[in-house]
């Protein structure tokens, strides 16, 4: 039996602790399902890197966890799939493809062939976190960040790939860039891109 | 229909803010001080849900095109109507007066509520001005128009906080508790650093040790978290906090409301619930 490590967070939250980011989403889509179903009382269900965080949830609901069956992995083909037209002329591509000792096409074909699952949000609304480049093609965020990122850019850091909703300043590596709209207060979910959404890179 | 006359430096529409979104990187957003908020609301028959403005240290003032009922709650502050002073509670301002709230006396966030609620287009279910993410209205600025809303039925009173120089504030340890070696936090007195508003309040003095180096994996984050970035100097996340963070959270703090009351300067002392 895998024990799972809980943590208090104050009066009202949790924190689950995870082995990876797979038992992450499995643990978000059982929480979200335990919340439809009428079996969790819970404000916010924020997945992070290793850990889902339960706040505003009432003070007995860490002993009951413990009680719950650790949910079944998530398959890689769950969850929505989302295609993102991009344009691959990102500032920072021929950085990225040196660091990968690959041609910029071969780059962008790693990119284009690979299959993303946003891991978490944060940063900024509609901010994604997206897993599915692996440790070996991670990259390093720049040393100094930059003041404005337009907003649409497609760029790397550590072993995630985020698209900017809106502009900002911002320290991850431009690959590429999307005219797509990716937050909209005006929709519900605001965004398109929510934990546990699969996205691929679609050349534009 | 009010137009702001005198936006001050800091004037904001606030109310309960829009929890639910954390997981789409939302902040929650809302009054900084909700017991204040919440008393204003009351005492001119608003719902708890009802829209009111945030000032910051130097108020604002306001001209009513219709007549309104008004609140004023929070940090104290002189009130004027047409330039007099009024003690009144519950303040009924004709049409064509001006509103004048003053400099705050004491604290640092003042709260106005008018029968009916500010009333404008709601996103994401909120009113509120979100300093960090920019969602929400504009902060107030001279000549802006704000709608009134409806009014609606009498609550019951609720009272407000005490402003107070010196803080005491209860903390549950934990989640990240064991990032650190040493209970500087509960041995020392911290201060109300000036850099504090909406996003966090920071507090600077004994820096706190850490056990265990390097950075965390982002994971979310709560109201009230004490999170401790490299130079261990605490940083106290307020209503407008990032949804997940990096830097280990030491513990949580009870109660936020006096923080938004918290001059620079003030004296933060913590205490450790069980």
């Amino acid at each position: 039996m895998v024990v799972m490590r809980v943590r208090r967070a104050g009066a009202s939250a949790l924190l689950i602790e995870c082995r990876d980011s797979e038992q992450v989403e499995a643990w978000r889509g059982e929480l979200w399902r335990r919340r439809e179903a009428g079996e969790l009382r819970v404000t916010d269900i924020v997945p992070g890197a290793t850990t889902v965080l339960l706040d505003g949830v009432e003070p007995g609901l860490a002993r009951e966890l413990a009680t719950w069956p650790a949910p079944d992995p998530v398959s890689p083909d769950q969850g929505p799939l989302v295609e993102i037209a991009t344009e691959f002329d990102g500032e920072d591509l021929p950085d990225v493809a040196r660091m990968w000792n690959r041609s910029v096409p071969a780059a962008i074909e790693l990119l284009v062939s690979t299959q993303f699952t946003v891991a978490f949000s944060g940063f900024a609304p509609g901010f994604a976190y997206m897993r599915g480049l692996g440790e070996k093609f991670g990259v390093p965020r720049l040393d100094a960040p930059r003041p404005r990122v337009p907003a649409g850019s497609v760029a790397l850091a550590g072993d995630y790939c985020g698209i900017y909703p809106t502009a900002s300043p911002g320290g991850w590596r431009l690959v590429g860039r999307t005219s797509e709209t990716l937050f909209d207060v005006r929709h519900e979910p605001p965004a398109r891109l929510g934990p546990g959404t699969r996205v691929r890179l679609v050349p534009a | 229909m009010i137009t702001v006359v005198r936006a001050g430096p800091l004037t904001t529409i606030q109310d309960q803010g829009r929890p639910g979104y954390a997981h789409l990187g939302v902040p929650r957003s809302g009054a900084l001080d909700q017991r204040a908020l919440r008393h204003a609301n009351t005492l001119v028959g608003n719902s708890s849900t009802a829209a009111g403005l945030e000032t910051t240290l130097l108020g604002c003032a306001l001209r009513f095109d219709e007549p309104a009922r008004v609140a004023v709650a929070g940090a104290p502050a002189d009130v004027k109507v047409d330039k007099v002073l009024t003690s009144a509670r519950v303040i009924e301002v004709g049409a064509g007066s001006v509103l004048d709230v003053g400099r705050a006396a004491r604290g640092v966030r003042s709260y106005v509520a008018v029968a009916g609620g500010i009333d404008i287009e709601p996103v994401l279910g909120s009113r509120s001005t979100d300093t960090l993410s920019g969602l929400g209205p504009p902060k107030l600025a001279n000549g802006m128009a704000l709608p009134i809303g409806s009014s609606s039925a009498l609550f019951v009173a609720d009272s407000p906080g005490d402003i107070v120089d010196q803080l005491t504030l209860g903390v549950w340890l934990g989640p990240r508790d064991d990032w650190f070696s040493g209970r500087e936090l509960f041995e020392n007195e911290y201060q109300v650093s000036p850099m504090s508003n909406r996003v966090g309040c920071r507090l600077t003095g004994a820096a706190l040790t850490r056990g265990v180096p390097g950075e965390l994996a982002s994971e979310g984050v709560v109201l009230g978290a004490i999170q401790v970035p490299a130079d261990g100097q605490p940083l106290i996340f307020l209503a407008d906090h990032p949804t997940t963070g990096g830097y280990p959270v030491i513990g949580v703090v009870d109660d936020v409301t006096p923080l938004a009351q918290a001059r620079p300067g003030s004296t933060v002392r913590f205490r450790e619930l069980h």
